[in-house]
Protein backbone atom coordinates (compact mmCIF):
# COMPACT_ATOMS: atom_id res chain seq x y z
CA UNK A 1 0.00 0.00 0.00
CA UNK A 2 1.44 3.34 -1.01
CA UNK A 3 -0.29 6.43 0.28
CA UNK A 4 0.01 9.58 -1.71
CA UNK A 5 0.80 12.62 0.39
CA UNK A 6 -1.75 15.40 0.28
CA UNK A 7 -1.03 18.33 -2.05
CA UNK A 8 1.05 21.23 -0.85
CA UNK A 9 -0.70 24.30 0.44
CA UNK A 10 -0.49 27.32 -1.85
CA UNK A 11 0.12 29.71 1.03
CA UNK A 12 3.55 31.34 0.98
CA UNK A 13 4.46 33.17 4.18
CA UNK A 14 6.23 36.48 3.98
CA UNK A 15 9.34 37.12 6.02
CA UNK A 16 7.32 39.29 8.39
CA UNK A 17 4.79 36.49 8.93
CA UNK A 18 7.59 34.02 9.45
CA UNK A 19 9.03 36.21 12.19
CA UNK A 20 5.58 36.73 13.69
CA UNK A 21 5.05 32.99 13.69
CA UNK A 22 7.68 32.55 16.36
CA UNK A 23 11.29 31.66 16.63
CA UNK A 24 13.57 28.77 15.89
CA UNK A 25 12.39 25.54 14.44
CA UNK A 26 8.71 26.30 14.84
CA UNK A 27 9.00 29.27 12.52
CA UNK A 28 11.04 27.22 10.12
CA UNK A 29 8.67 24.36 9.70
CA UNK A 30 5.25 25.75 10.27
CA UNK A 31 3.64 28.33 8.10
CA UNK A 32 0.66 29.60 10.12
CA UNK A 33 -2.05 28.27 7.81
CA UNK A 34 -0.17 25.06 7.10
CA UNK A 35 -0.54 23.46 10.50
CA UNK A 36 -2.39 20.25 11.05
CA UNK A 37 -4.88 20.15 13.87
CA UNK A 38 -6.21 17.51 16.21
CA UNK A 39 -9.22 17.21 13.90
CA UNK A 40 -7.02 16.76 10.85
CA UNK A 41 -5.03 14.11 12.65
CA UNK A 42 -8.25 12.30 13.54
CA UNK A 43 -9.37 12.51 9.92
CA UNK A 44 -6.03 11.08 8.76
CA UNK A 45 -6.35 8.25 11.27
CA UNK A 46 -9.86 7.41 10.09
CA UNK A 47 -8.64 7.50 6.48
CA UNK A 48 -6.02 4.91 7.45
CA UNK A 49 -8.54 2.69 9.25
CA UNK A 50 -11.33 3.10 6.74
CA UNK A 51 -13.53 4.78 9.32
CA UNK A 52 -12.92 2.33 12.18
CA UNK A 53 -12.11 3.89 15.54
CA UNK A 54 -8.97 2.13 16.83
CA UNK A 55 -8.97 0.58 20.31
CA UNK A 56 -6.51 2.11 22.73
CA UNK A 57 -4.42 -0.92 23.44
CA UNK A 58 -1.33 -2.94 22.45
CA UNK A 59 0.52 -0.07 20.69
CA UNK A 60 3.43 1.72 22.37
CA UNK A 61 5.04 4.95 21.12
CA UNK A 62 8.37 5.45 22.82
CA UNK A 63 9.82 8.99 22.58
CA UNK A 64 11.79 10.89 25.25
CA UNK A 65 9.16 13.18 26.77
CA UNK A 66 11.42 16.27 26.84
CA UNK A 67 13.16 16.95 23.54
CA UNK A 68 16.13 19.27 23.04
CA UNK A 69 15.58 19.43 19.29
CA UNK A 70 12.49 18.91 17.17
CA UNK A 71 14.56 18.29 14.06
CA UNK A 72 15.38 14.66 14.73
CA UNK A 73 13.28 12.99 17.39
CA UNK A 74 14.17 9.36 18.12
CA UNK A 75 10.91 7.43 17.91
CA UNK A 76 10.19 3.77 18.57
CA UNK A 77 6.85 2.15 17.87
CA UNK A 78 5.90 -1.38 18.76
CA UNK A 79 2.80 -3.54 18.89
CA UNK A 80 2.15 -6.50 21.18
CA UNK A 81 1.53 -9.23 18.64
CA UNK A 82 2.55 -12.84 18.05
CA UNK A 83 2.98 -11.92 14.36
CA UNK A 84 1.27 -15.21 13.48
CA UNK A 85 -2.18 -16.14 12.18
CA UNK A 86 -4.75 -13.42 12.78
CA UNK A 87 -2.67 -11.88 15.57
CA UNK A 88 -0.59 -10.19 12.92
CA UNK A 89 0.18 -6.51 12.31
CA UNK A 90 0.17 -5.74 8.59
CA UNK A 91 0.96 -2.04 8.95
CA UNK A 92 1.57 0.62 11.55
CA UNK A 93 0.99 4.30 10.83
CA UNK A 94 2.43 7.25 12.73
CA UNK A 95 0.56 10.57 13.03
CA UNK A 96 1.18 13.97 14.61
CA UNK A 97 -1.21 16.79 15.37
CA UNK A 98 0.79 20.00 14.83
CA UNK A 99 3.17 19.60 11.89
CA UNK A 100 1.96 20.94 8.53
CA UNK A 101 0.62 17.45 7.71
CA UNK A 102 -0.75 14.83 10.09
CA UNK A 103 1.05 11.89 8.42
CA UNK A 104 4.56 10.94 9.48
CA UNK A 105 5.18 7.39 8.19
CA UNK A 106 3.51 4.06 7.48
CA UNK A 107 5.50 0.92 8.27
CA UNK A 108 4.56 -2.32 6.51
CA UNK A 109 5.40 -5.67 8.09
CA UNK A 110 5.56 -9.18 6.66
CA UNK A 111 5.63 -12.82 7.74
CA UNK A 112 9.42 -12.43 7.94
CA UNK A 113 9.26 -9.42 10.28
CA UNK A 114 9.23 -11.51 13.43
CA UNK A 115 8.20 -8.46 15.49
CA UNK A 116 5.90 -5.52 14.85
CA UNK A 117 8.40 -2.86 15.79
CA UNK A 118 10.23 -0.03 14.05
CA UNK A 119 12.46 2.86 15.02
CA UNK A 120 12.95 6.10 13.16
CA UNK A 121 13.61 9.84 13.63
CA UNK A 122 10.91 12.39 13.06
CA UNK A 123 10.45 16.15 12.88
CA UNK A 124 8.22 17.87 15.38
CA UNK A 125 7.60 21.59 14.92
CA UNK A 126 6.12 21.97 18.38
CA UNK A 127 5.16 20.18 21.57
CA UNK A 128 2.35 17.83 20.64
CA UNK A 129 0.72 14.41 20.69
CA UNK A 130 2.06 11.58 18.54
CA UNK A 131 -0.26 8.69 17.70
CA UNK A 132 0.53 5.26 16.24
CA UNK A 133 -2.21 3.06 14.77
CA UNK A 134 -1.76 -0.64 14.03
CA UNK A 135 -3.73 -2.45 11.36
CA UNK A 136 -4.24 -6.15 12.15
CA UNK A 137 -4.77 -8.89 9.59
CA UNK A 138 -8.26 -9.55 10.98
CA UNK A 139 -9.30 -5.99 10.16
CA UNK A 140 -9.12 -4.62 13.70
CA UNK A 141 -7.15 -1.51 14.66
CA UNK A 142 -5.27 -0.59 17.81
CA UNK A 143 -3.61 2.64 18.84
CA UNK A 144 -1.18 4.17 21.31
CA UNK A 145 -0.09 7.76 21.87
CA UNK A 146 2.41 9.96 23.68
CA UNK A 147 2.59 13.68 24.49
CA UNK A 148 6.03 15.24 24.06
CA UNK A 149 7.54 18.65 24.79
CA UNK A 150 9.90 20.22 22.25
CA UNK A 151 12.12 22.93 23.71
CA UNK A 152 13.46 25.76 21.57
CA UNK A 153 17.22 26.14 21.33
CA UNK A 154 18.56 29.16 23.19
CA UNK A 155 20.85 30.32 20.38
CA UNK A 156 18.87 29.42 17.29
CA UNK A 157 20.29 32.02 14.98
CA UNK A 158 22.08 30.44 12.06
CA UNK A 159 24.80 32.14 10.09
CA UNK B 1 23.37 9.58 -8.38
CA UNK B 2 20.92 12.27 -9.38
CA UNK B 3 19.76 15.26 -7.38
CA UNK B 4 19.52 14.90 -3.63
CA UNK B 5 20.02 11.16 -3.49
CA UNK B 6 23.13 10.20 -1.54
CA UNK B 7 24.78 7.23 0.09
CA UNK B 8 23.17 4.89 2.57
CA UNK B 9 24.55 3.22 5.65
CA UNK B 10 22.95 -0.18 6.08
CA UNK B 11 23.79 -2.25 9.13
CA UNK B 12 22.87 -5.84 9.94
CA UNK B 13 24.69 -8.79 11.42
CA UNK B 14 26.69 -10.73 8.81
CA UNK B 15 25.68 -13.99 10.48
CA UNK B 16 22.65 -15.13 12.45
CA UNK B 17 21.29 -18.30 14.03
CA UNK B 18 18.25 -19.86 12.39
CA UNK B 19 15.09 -18.45 13.99
CA UNK B 20 16.80 -15.36 15.45
CA UNK B 21 15.02 -12.06 15.00
CA UNK B 22 17.71 -9.64 13.82
CA UNK B 23 17.68 -5.84 13.72
CA UNK B 24 18.36 -4.12 10.41
CA UNK B 25 19.20 -0.41 10.29
CA UNK B 26 19.23 1.87 7.27
CA UNK B 27 20.31 5.51 7.22
CA UNK B 28 19.98 7.34 3.92
CA UNK B 29 21.73 10.61 3.03
CA UNK B 30 18.91 12.86 1.84
CA UNK B 31 17.89 16.42 2.82
CA UNK B 32 14.17 15.47 3.02
CA UNK B 33 13.12 18.91 1.83
CA UNK B 34 9.67 19.32 3.33
CA UNK B 35 8.07 21.64 0.79
CA UNK B 36 7.09 23.90 3.69
CA UNK B 37 10.42 25.66 4.11
CA UNK B 38 10.88 29.15 2.62
CA UNK B 39 14.20 30.11 1.04
CA UNK B 40 15.93 33.43 1.78
CA UNK B 41 13.53 35.14 -0.65
CA UNK B 42 10.47 33.77 1.12
CA UNK B 43 9.60 31.30 -1.67
CA UNK B 44 8.87 27.75 -0.65
CA UNK B 45 11.59 25.27 -1.59
CA UNK B 46 10.02 22.45 -3.62
CA UNK B 47 9.36 19.25 -1.73
CA UNK B 48 11.89 16.47 -2.32
CA UNK B 49 11.78 13.58 0.11
CA UNK B 50 12.51 9.89 0.05
CA UNK B 51 8.89 8.73 -0.09
CA UNK B 52 9.27 4.95 -0.19
CA UNK B 53 11.72 2.46 1.25
CA UNK B 54 11.61 -1.32 0.86
CA UNK B 55 13.64 -4.26 2.09
CA UNK B 56 13.34 -7.60 0.28
CA UNK B 57 14.78 -10.99 1.15
CA UNK B 58 15.24 -13.30 -1.84
CA UNK B 59 12.71 -11.20 -3.73
CA UNK B 60 10.08 -11.22 -0.99
CA UNK B 61 9.17 -8.03 0.91
CA UNK B 62 10.35 -8.05 4.51
CA UNK B 63 9.58 -4.46 5.44
CA UNK B 64 8.50 -1.28 3.71
CA UNK B 65 7.90 2.30 4.73
CA UNK B 66 5.98 5.21 3.22
CA UNK B 67 7.65 8.42 4.33
CA UNK B 68 6.17 11.91 4.68
CA UNK B 69 7.84 15.33 5.14
CA UNK B 70 7.76 14.87 8.93
CA UNK B 71 10.55 12.30 8.64
CA UNK B 72 13.93 13.79 9.57
CA UNK B 73 16.67 14.68 7.13
CA UNK B 74 18.93 11.70 6.43
CA UNK B 75 16.11 9.32 7.30
CA UNK B 76 16.83 6.49 9.70
CA UNK B 77 14.87 3.25 9.82
CA UNK B 78 15.36 0.30 12.10
CA UNK B 79 13.24 -2.85 11.73
CA UNK B 80 13.43 -6.58 12.33
CA UNK B 81 13.64 -9.78 10.31
CA UNK B 82 13.42 -13.40 11.37
CA UNK B 83 16.47 -15.18 9.96
CA UNK B 84 15.28 -18.49 8.47
CA UNK B 85 17.92 -19.11 5.82
CA UNK B 86 20.94 -17.58 4.17
CA UNK B 87 20.25 -15.26 1.29
CA UNK B 88 20.37 -11.85 -0.26
CA UNK B 89 18.72 -8.73 1.07
CA UNK B 90 17.86 -5.93 -1.32
CA UNK B 91 17.23 -2.42 -0.01
CA UNK B 92 15.66 0.06 -2.39
CA UNK B 93 14.22 3.53 -2.03
CA UNK B 94 13.04 6.40 -4.20
CA UNK B 95 12.62 10.12 -3.79
CA UNK B 96 10.21 12.69 -5.23
CA UNK B 97 12.50 13.32 -8.21
CA UNK B 98 11.94 9.69 -9.16
CA UNK B 99 15.55 8.77 -8.44
CA UNK B 100 15.89 5.15 -7.31
CA UNK B 101 18.68 3.67 -5.25
CA UNK B 102 19.43 0.11 -4.37
CA UNK B 103 21.88 -1.72 -2.11
CA UNK B 104 22.41 -5.42 -1.51
CA UNK B 105 23.66 -7.33 1.50
CA UNK B 106 24.09 -11.02 2.23
CA UNK B 107 23.26 -12.75 5.45
CA UNK B 108 24.51 -16.18 6.45
CA UNK B 109 22.16 -18.19 8.65
CA UNK B 110 23.50 -21.17 10.54
CA UNK C 1 18.99 27.03 6.90
CA UNK C 2 17.84 30.49 8.00
CA UNK C 3 15.86 31.21 11.06
CA UNK C 4 13.92 34.05 12.46
CA UNK C 5 15.74 35.46 15.51
CA UNK C 6 15.86 33.13 18.43
CA UNK C 7 18.07 34.27 21.25
CA UNK C 8 16.46 33.70 24.59
CA UNK C 9 17.89 34.95 27.84
CA UNK C 10 16.32 33.64 31.00
CA UNK C 11 17.31 33.98 34.60
CA UNK C 12 20.66 35.31 35.59
CA UNK C 13 22.83 33.18 33.34
CA UNK C 14 25.65 35.17 31.77
CA UNK C 15 24.73 38.37 33.53
CA UNK C 16 26.46 38.48 36.87
CA UNK C 17 30.05 37.60 36.08
CA UNK C 18 32.88 39.97 36.86
CA UNK C 19 36.13 38.38 35.79
CA UNK C 20 36.26 35.12 33.85
CA UNK C 21 38.28 32.26 35.23
CA UNK C 22 39.73 29.33 33.38
CA UNK C 23 37.93 26.04 34.07
CA UNK C 24 40.18 23.79 36.20
CA UNK C 25 41.48 20.90 34.07
CA UNK C 26 39.73 18.25 36.12
CA UNK C 27 36.37 20.01 35.83
CA UNK C 28 36.31 20.07 32.06
CA UNK C 29 33.40 18.29 30.38
CA UNK C 30 32.77 17.51 26.78
CA UNK C 31 29.72 18.92 25.04
CA UNK C 32 28.48 15.32 25.02
CA UNK C 33 27.97 15.63 28.79
CA UNK C 34 25.44 18.42 28.26
CA UNK C 35 23.16 16.67 25.75
CA UNK C 36 20.31 14.20 26.19
CA UNK C 37 20.96 10.49 26.56
CA UNK C 38 19.22 9.92 23.22
CA UNK C 39 21.51 12.31 21.36
CA UNK C 40 24.57 10.89 23.08
CA UNK C 41 23.50 7.37 22.12
CA UNK C 42 23.21 8.55 18.52
CA UNK C 43 26.82 9.79 18.61
CA UNK C 44 28.19 6.67 20.25
CA UNK C 45 26.81 4.13 17.76
CA UNK C 46 28.29 4.31 14.27
CA UNK C 47 25.27 2.53 12.80
CA UNK C 48 23.01 5.28 14.18
CA UNK C 49 25.28 8.35 14.03
CA UNK C 50 24.07 10.51 11.12
CA UNK C 51 27.55 12.06 10.86
CA UNK C 52 28.80 8.68 9.62
CA UNK C 53 27.18 9.34 6.22
CA UNK C 54 29.53 12.29 5.74
CA UNK C 55 32.44 10.42 7.31
CA UNK C 56 32.00 7.58 4.83
CA UNK C 57 31.89 10.09 1.98
CA UNK C 58 35.24 11.31 3.30
CA UNK C 59 36.58 7.78 3.26
CA UNK C 60 35.67 7.47 -0.43
CA UNK C 61 37.21 10.85 -1.20
CA UNK C 62 40.48 9.85 0.48
CA UNK C 63 41.20 7.52 -2.41
CA UNK C 64 39.83 9.68 -5.24
CA UNK C 65 42.42 11.19 -7.55
CA UNK C 66 41.96 14.92 -7.97
CA UNK C 67 43.42 18.03 -9.57
CA UNK C 68 46.15 18.58 -12.14
CA UNK C 69 48.45 16.23 -10.24
CA UNK C 70 45.85 13.43 -10.41
CA UNK C 71 46.81 12.33 -6.92
CA UNK C 72 44.60 11.14 -4.12
CA UNK C 73 45.15 11.84 -0.44
CA UNK C 74 46.01 8.15 -0.11
CA UNK C 75 48.65 8.33 -2.86
CA UNK C 76 50.80 10.52 -0.60
CA UNK C 77 49.65 9.52 2.87
CA UNK C 78 48.72 5.85 2.49
CA UNK C 79 45.79 4.38 4.40
CA UNK C 80 44.26 7.02 6.69
CA UNK C 81 43.67 4.73 9.70
CA UNK C 82 47.45 4.57 10.03
CA UNK C 83 48.73 7.86 8.64
CA UNK C 84 46.00 10.12 10.03
CA UNK C 85 45.82 8.61 13.50
CA UNK C 86 46.18 11.49 15.96
CA UNK C 87 46.67 14.08 13.24
CA UNK C 88 43.43 16.04 13.71
CA UNK C 89 44.13 16.11 17.46
CA UNK C 90 47.23 18.24 16.74
CA UNK C 91 45.49 20.96 14.71
CA UNK C 92 45.61 23.94 14.35
CA UNK C 93 49.33 23.65 13.61
CA UNK C 94 51.89 26.15 12.39
CA UNK C 95 52.25 26.22 8.61
CA UNK C 96 55.66 27.46 7.55
CA UNK C 97 54.69 28.49 4.01
CA UNK C 98 51.80 30.57 5.32
CA UNK C 99 53.72 31.77 8.40
CA UNK C 100 50.55 31.22 10.39
CA UNK C 101 48.61 28.38 11.98
CA UNK C 102 46.14 26.49 9.83
CA UNK C 103 43.28 24.37 11.10
CA UNK C 104 42.49 20.93 9.71
CA UNK C 105 40.23 22.37 6.99
CA UNK C 106 42.98 24.80 6.06
CA UNK C 107 45.51 21.96 5.86
CA UNK C 108 43.18 19.89 3.66
CA UNK C 109 42.82 22.85 1.32
CA UNK C 110 46.58 23.47 1.39
CA UNK C 111 47.03 19.86 0.23
CA UNK C 112 44.37 20.40 -2.42
CA UNK C 113 46.01 23.47 -3.92
CA UNK C 114 49.70 22.74 -3.31
CA UNK C 115 49.92 18.96 -3.79
CA UNK C 116 46.90 17.93 -5.84
CA UNK C 117 46.87 21.14 -7.92
CA UNK C 118 43.13 21.23 -7.42
CA UNK C 119 40.75 24.00 -6.45
CA UNK C 120 40.32 24.52 -2.73
CA UNK C 121 37.03 23.26 -1.28
CA UNK C 122 34.57 25.98 -0.30
CA UNK C 123 34.08 26.57 3.44
CA UNK C 124 31.30 24.31 4.81
CA UNK C 125 31.11 22.39 1.52
CA UNK C 126 29.98 18.79 1.85
CA UNK C 127 33.40 17.64 0.58
CA UNK C 128 35.45 19.66 3.06
CA UNK C 129 33.24 18.54 5.96
CA UNK C 130 33.39 14.93 4.80
CA UNK C 131 37.20 14.82 4.58
CA UNK C 132 37.50 16.68 7.89
CA UNK C 133 35.13 14.22 9.54
CA UNK C 134 36.95 11.21 8.10
CA UNK C 135 40.40 12.47 9.07
CA UNK C 136 39.08 13.67 12.44
CA UNK C 137 37.53 10.28 13.16
CA UNK C 138 41.01 8.69 12.92
CA UNK C 139 41.81 10.51 16.18
CA UNK C 140 38.71 9.32 18.02
CA UNK C 141 39.52 8.57 21.64
CA UNK C 142 42.96 10.17 21.43
CA UNK C 143 43.70 13.28 23.50
CA UNK C 144 43.51 16.76 22.00
CA UNK C 145 47.24 17.46 21.64
CA UNK C 146 48.03 21.00 20.54
CA UNK C 147 51.66 21.23 19.38
CA UNK C 148 54.17 22.60 21.86
CA UNK C 149 55.30 25.17 19.33
CA UNK C 150 56.52 28.64 20.35
CA UNK C 151 55.42 30.02 16.99
CA UNK C 152 51.78 29.41 18.05
CA UNK C 153 52.05 31.44 21.26
CA UNK C 154 51.15 34.85 19.88
CA UNK C 155 48.19 33.40 17.97
CA UNK C 156 46.95 31.59 21.06
CA UNK C 157 47.24 34.80 23.09
CA UNK C 158 45.16 36.66 20.50
CA UNK C 159 42.61 33.83 20.56
CA UNK C 160 42.40 34.03 24.33
CA UNK C 161 41.88 37.79 24.15
CA UNK C 162 39.06 37.32 21.63
CA UNK C 163 37.52 34.69 23.91
CA UNK C 164 37.29 37.19 26.73
CA UNK C 165 36.28 40.21 24.68
CA UNK C 166 32.68 41.41 24.96
CA UNK C 167 31.02 41.61 21.57
CA UNK C 168 27.69 42.31 19.92
CA UNK C 169 24.59 44.18 20.95
CA UNK C 170 24.15 41.80 23.88
CA UNK C 171 27.71 42.62 24.92
CA UNK C 172 28.75 39.11 25.93
CA UNK C 173 32.11 37.42 25.68
CA UNK C 174 32.53 33.72 24.95
CA UNK C 175 34.01 33.33 28.44
CA UNK C 176 31.00 34.78 30.24
CA UNK C 177 28.81 31.90 29.07
CA UNK C 178 31.26 29.06 28.63
CA UNK C 179 33.78 29.65 31.46
CA UNK C 180 31.63 31.37 34.07
CA UNK C 181 28.17 29.93 33.55
CA UNK C 182 28.53 26.48 32.04
CA UNK C 183 26.06 24.01 33.44
CA UNK C 184 23.40 26.71 33.90
CA UNK C 185 20.52 27.11 31.53
CA UNK C 186 19.98 29.53 28.67
CA UNK C 187 16.32 29.10 27.89
CA UNK C 188 15.87 25.38 28.32
CA UNK C 189 19.34 24.51 27.01
CA UNK C 190 22.31 23.69 29.21
CA UNK C 191 25.28 25.96 28.56
CA UNK C 192 28.22 23.73 27.62
CA UNK C 193 31.90 24.49 28.12
CA UNK C 194 32.42 24.91 24.37
CA UNK C 195 35.20 22.45 23.65
CA UNK C 196 36.24 21.76 20.05
CA UNK C 197 36.85 18.01 20.45
CA UNK C 198 33.92 16.64 18.42
CA UNK C 199 34.09 18.75 15.26
CA UNK C 200 32.96 18.62 12.57
CA UNK C 201 29.61 17.76 14.13
CA UNK C 202 26.20 16.69 12.93
CA UNK C 203 23.90 19.19 14.58
CA UNK C 204 20.29 18.06 14.70
CA UNK C 205 19.02 21.62 14.29
CA UNK C 206 21.23 22.08 11.22
CA UNK C 207 19.97 18.75 9.89
CA UNK C 208 23.51 18.27 8.67
CA UNK C 209 27.21 18.67 9.27
CA UNK C 210 29.02 21.84 10.25
CA UNK C 211 32.45 23.04 11.30
CA UNK C 212 33.62 24.73 14.47
CA UNK C 213 33.67 28.00 12.53
CA UNK C 214 29.98 27.58 11.70
CA UNK C 215 29.37 27.19 15.42
CA UNK C 216 31.41 30.34 16.13
CA UNK C 217 29.30 32.23 13.61
CA UNK C 218 26.11 30.93 15.27
CA UNK C 219 27.28 32.15 18.67
CA UNK C 220 28.32 35.51 17.26
CA UNK C 221 24.97 36.14 15.64
CA UNK C 222 23.37 34.86 18.85
CA UNK C 223 24.92 37.73 20.77
CA UNK C 224 24.08 40.04 17.88
CA UNK C 225 27.65 40.54 16.73
CA UNK C 226 28.73 40.66 13.12
CA UNK C 227 30.32 37.27 12.48
CA UNK C 228 33.78 37.04 10.94
CA UNK C 229 33.85 35.39 7.52
CA UNK C 230 34.84 31.72 7.23
CA UNK C 231 38.60 31.31 7.36
CA UNK C 232 39.16 34.62 9.18
CA UNK C 233 42.39 34.80 11.17
CA UNK C 234 40.33 35.58 14.27
CA UNK C 235 38.63 32.19 14.00
CA UNK C 236 41.94 30.37 13.56
CA UNK C 237 43.32 32.20 16.61
CA UNK C 238 40.24 31.16 18.62
CA UNK C 239 40.72 27.57 17.46
CA UNK C 240 44.36 27.63 18.59
CA UNK C 241 43.25 28.85 22.02
CA UNK C 242 40.39 26.36 22.28
CA UNK C 243 42.68 23.44 21.40
CA UNK C 244 44.94 24.51 24.27
CA UNK C 245 41.93 24.90 26.57
CA UNK C 246 40.76 21.35 25.65
CA UNK C 247 44.22 19.76 25.77
CA UNK C 248 44.08 16.15 26.88
CA UNK C 249 40.33 15.73 26.32
CA UNK C 250 39.43 12.80 24.07
CA UNK C 251 38.53 13.52 20.45
CA UNK C 252 34.93 12.49 19.66
CA UNK C 253 34.76 13.36 15.97
CA UNK C 254 32.28 13.05 14.36
CA UNK C 255 30.06 14.36 17.16
CA UNK C 256 26.30 14.76 17.34
CA UNK C 257 24.78 17.78 19.07
CA UNK C 258 21.20 19.07 19.33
Amino acid sequence: MTQNPSPLPSYTPTRRQMIAAGTGFAALMLAPSAQATTQEMEKAILAFTGGVKPRESRVTVDIPVLLESGASVPTKVSVESAMQGDDFVTSLALFNEKNPQPNVAVFHFSARSGQATAQTRIRLGDSQKIVAVAKMRDGSYYMGAIEVIVTLPACAEDA
Amino acid sequence: MAGNMGRALISLPAKAKRGDVIEIRAMIAHPMETGFRPDSQGRLVARDIVNRFECLFEGEQVFACDLFPAMSANPYLSFTMRADMSGELVFRWRDDSGALSEEKRRIEVE
Amino acid sequence: MRRAGGFVVLGSACLASLASAEIPLDQRKSGADFISAATRAMQEDDTANPAMLSTLDGESMWNEKAGGAQKSCGDCHGPAPKSMKGVAARYPAYNVARQAPVDLSGQINACRTDQQKAEAFKPESAQLLALSAYIGSQSRGLPVSPPDDARLASFRARGEALWSQRIGQLNFSCAQCHDDNWGKRLGSALIPQAHPNAYPIYRLDWQGMGSLQRRFRNCMSGVRAEAYPYGAQEFIDLEVFLAHRARGMPVETPGVRP
